[in-house]
C-alpha cells in the first residue's frame, strides 16, 4: 500500500516537475532576450538602416523586408485556401479523391521548409523566371503557409452551425449564395485567426527563403516586387554566425531577435483574442 | 432536381457550376504542389547522378564536393548526424512531453490550464532561428562549461533545442488523444479503487497510445526538418559524428550552407537537390507513420 503511494507521488511529480521546467525554459529564454534586447532598443534602432558594417545604426531595411514579404505571402495563400477549405467544407463528395486531397495537405504541413526552398528555387526562381526576389520569396512562402490556412479556415467553416445552411437553402438559395451570404460572415473570425497565424510564420521563417529572394545588406526597403530585401530572421542568422566580428554585433543580434520575437508574439496574441471572442459569440448565437 | 429549374435560371447555373470548378481547383492545389515537390525535387535530383554513382551516393560516409583529389559524395555522415540529433531531442520530447500532456489534461486545475495551453502554442511560434540565437549565447557556452568543452556548438546543443521545437507538437496532440479517451473510463477505474496515477497510467495512458505515438512522430518529423536551429548551433562539421558532444552537420545544414554558394547546373548543385529528396521522402514516410497510428487509434474507439 505504501509503495502504491510513494510510486503515485513520484509519478505525479514527474507530470508537475515537466510542466515546470517548460515554462521556466521559456520565460528564462525570453527574459534574456528581452533584457539583452533592450539596451539598443528605440526609434533610431527601428527606423535606421544597418551603419558601420552593421555594427550601429539600425534593422529598418529587414523590418520592411519581412512585412511585404509575410503580407505576400498571405495574398497568395489565404484565397487559394480558404476556396480549398469550402471545397473541402461545402463541396466536396466523400470519394478517393477528397480522401487524397486531405492526405496531401497533412503530409504538406510536414514537408521541412528547407524543402519549399528548393521547390522554390527551381519552379519560381528557375523554371519561371522570377529570380531571386520578393515575389518568388513570397510565392514559396505562401505554399508553406497553405496547409495552416486551409485547416484554420475548415474549423472555422465546420464551427458554422448546419442549421444555417440548411436555412439557406430551403429559402431557394443555391449553394454558393448560401455559402457566400450565410456561412462565411460567421466564419471569418477564424479564417482571419488562421490568416494572422500564417502572416507569424511566413515572419519567422528563414529557409524557404535563404535561396529564393533575401539579402545579405540592402540600405533601403524593397520598392518592386522583384527587388531582393532584407529579412528580420535571416539578418539575425547574419549577426549571430557569419559576421566577420560577431562580438561587436552583438547587442543588435539581441536587439533583433526582440523585434522578430515581439512582432510574433504581437501576432499571435492578437489571433487568440480573435478566436476567443469568436467563441464566446459562437455560444452566446446558440 | 436539377433538370427541372426553369430556363431563366439557366445563367445563374453556368455561375454556379463555374464558382464550383474554381473552388475545386483550389482543393487540388495541395495535391498538385505535393505532386510538384516529388517530381521536381527528383528531376533535380537524379540530374546528380550523371557523374555520381548513385551507390556511392547512398553507401559512403564522406561528402567533400570540393576535394582537390576528387570530389565525393557520399550521403552518409549528414543522415547519422539528422538522426542522431534527432533521436537525442526525442529522449528529451518523449518524457518530457509525455508529462506535460498527462499534467495539463488530468491534473492541472482549469485557470492553471488556461494559462498554460496557450503558452505552449506561444512556445511553437517562437522562430527558429531565435532559438538557434539562444543555442549560440546561452545553451551551447553552458554546455561547454558542464562539459569543459572549448566550444559548445554540438550535437547535444541540437538535441536540446530541437527538444524546444518539438515540444509544442508532441505537448498538444498529446493532450488532444489524451482528452478523446472517453471520462467513463477514467471514472471506471477510479470506481474500482484505483487512485489517479493508477488510473493515468494503466487505463488513460494506454488508451490514448496511438494518438500519443503519432504526436511523437509528427514532432519527431518536425526535429528532423528543422534548419536553422542546428545550422546554427550544431558546430557544421562535415564528418561521422562520433557522439553527442561533437559537432555534426545534417541534411537540412548541409543544403543550407552549399546551395547558396555553388553555381548552378554543376553536379555538386544537383547532388544537394538529391540530398534533399532524400529528406522529402523520410518526411513523408514519418508523416505516414504518424497518419497510420492516428487512424489505428481512431479505429479502436
Amino acid at each position: 500500500m505504501r509503495a502504491k503511494r510513494v510510486w503515485s507521488a513520484l509519478g505525479r511529480s514527474w507530470l508537475v516537475l515537466s510542466t515546470v521546467l517548460v515554462v521556466a525554459v521559456l520565460v528564462l529564454f525570453l527574459v534574456h532576450i528581452a533584457r539583452q534586447g533592450w539596451q539598443v532598443m528605440g526609434w533610431e534602432f527601428l527606423t535606421d538602416r544597418p551603419r558601420r558594417g552593421m555594427t550601429q545604426g539600425g534593422i529598418f531595411p529587414a523590418i520592411a523586408g519581412t512585412a511585404l514579404v509575410s503580407l505576400l505571402t498571405v495574398v497568395f495563400s489565404l484565397p487559394l485556401g480558404v476556396g480549398a477549405a469550402i471545397y473541402l467544407t461545402e463541396y466536396a463528395p466523400d470519394n478517393r479523391a477528397t480522401r487524397w486531397i486531405r492526405l496531401a495537405i497533412r503530409n504538406l504541413s510536414g514537408v521541412p521548409s528547407i524543402v519549399y526552398g528548393l521547390f522554390g528555387v527551381v519552379l519560381f526562381v528557375d523554371l519561371l523566371g522570377l529570380g531571386t526576389s520578393l515575389l518568388s520569396a513570397g510565392l514559396t512562402l505562401g505554399l508553406l503557409t497553405l496547409p495552416w490556412i486551409i485547416t484554420a479556415s475548415e474549423e472555422a467553416l465546420k464551427s458554422v452551425p448546419r442549421a444555417y445552411r440548411d436555412g439557406a437553402l430551403a429559402l431557394g438559395a443555391t449553394r454558393w449564395q448560401a455559402v457566400r451570404t450565410v456561412v462565411l460572415p460567421p466564419a471569418l473570425p477564424g479564417i482571419l485567426t488562421g490568416a494572422i497565424l500564417g502572416l507569424s510564420r511566413a515572419a519567422g521563417e528563414t529557409a524557404p527563403i535563404l535561396f529564393t529572394g533575401v539579402a545579405f545588406f540592402l540600405p533601403f526597403a524593397p520598392t518592386s516586387l522583384s527587388d531582393q530585401f532584407m529579412a528580420l530572421p535571416y539578418h539575425l542568422y547574419i549577426l549571430s554566425t557569419q559576421h566577420h566580428s560577431l562580438e561587436k554585433v552583438r547587442p543588435i543580434a539581441y536587439g533583433t531577435a526582440l523585434v522578430l520575437v515581439g512582432l510574433v508574439f504581437t501576432l499571435n496574441l492578437t489571433a487568440f483574442a480573435v478566436r476567443s471572442r469568436m467563441r464566446r459569440r459562437l455560444e452566446t448565437a446558440r | 432536381m436539377r433538370d427541372s429549374i426553369p430556363v431563366t435560371r439557366r445563367r445563374f447555373r453556368a455561375g454556379e457550376r463555374l464558382m464550383e470548378g474554381v473552388l475545386a481547383l483550389c482543393g487540388y492545389t495541395s495535391v498538385l504542389v505535393l505532386a510538384g515537390i516529388f517530381v521536381l525535387l527528383l528531376w533535380q535530383g537524379a540530374r546528380a547522378f550523371r557523374e555520381v554513382p548513385l551507390w556511392e551516393f547512398l553507401t559512403t560516409a564522406r561528402w567533400d564536393p570540393t576535394s582537390p583529389e576528387g570530389a565525393r559524395y557520399g550521403i552518409g555522415s549528414m543522415v547519422a548526424s539528422t538522426f542522431l540529433v534527432t533521436l537525442g531531442a526525442m529522449a528529451f520530447t518523449v518524457p518530457l512531453g509525455i508529462g506535460v500532456a498527462a499534467y495539463l489534461s488530468e491534473f492541472a486545475p482549469a485557470r492553471v490550464r488556461e494559462v498554460l495551453k496557450p503558452a505552449v502554442e506561444m512556445l511553437a511560434a517562437i522562430p527558429s532561428v531565435v532559438v538557434g540565437f539562444i543555442g549560440i549565447v546561452v545553451v551551447g557556452p553552458a554546455i561547454a562549461r558542464l562539459f569543459g568543452l572549448p566550444n559548445g556548438l554540438t550535437a547535444l546543443n541540437g538535441a536540446v533545442l530541437l527538444t524546444v521545437m518539438a515540444l509544442p507538437t508532441a505537448v498538444s496532440l498529446s493532450e488532444d488523444a489524451l482528452r478523446a479517451v472517453p471520462r467513463d473510463h477514467r471514472l471506471a477505474s477510479l470506481a474500482l479503487g484505483a487512485n489517479p496515477w493508477e488510473t493515468l497510467v494503466k487505463v488513460t495512458l494506454p488508451a490514448a497510445a496511438p494518438g500519443i505515438l503519432a504526436a511523437m512522430m509528427l514532432a519527431m518529423g518536425r526535429a528532423i526538418g528543422e534548419t536553422m536551429t542546428v545550422l546554427m548551433a550544431t558546430g557544421n562539421a562535415p564528418a561521422f559524428p562520433s557522439g553527442f558532444l561533437s559537432p555534426v552537420r545534417t541534411m537540412t545544414a548541409t543544403i543550407a550552407i552549399e546551395l547558396g554558394e555553388v553555381p548552378h547546373g554543376t553536379a555538386h548543385y544537383f547532388a544537394l537537390f538529391a540530398v534533399g529528396f532524400a529528406l522529402f521522402v523520410i518526411s513523408f514516410v514519418v508523416n505516414w507513420v504518424a497518419d497510420w497510428f492516428i487512424r489505428r487509434g481512431r479505429r479502436a474507439r
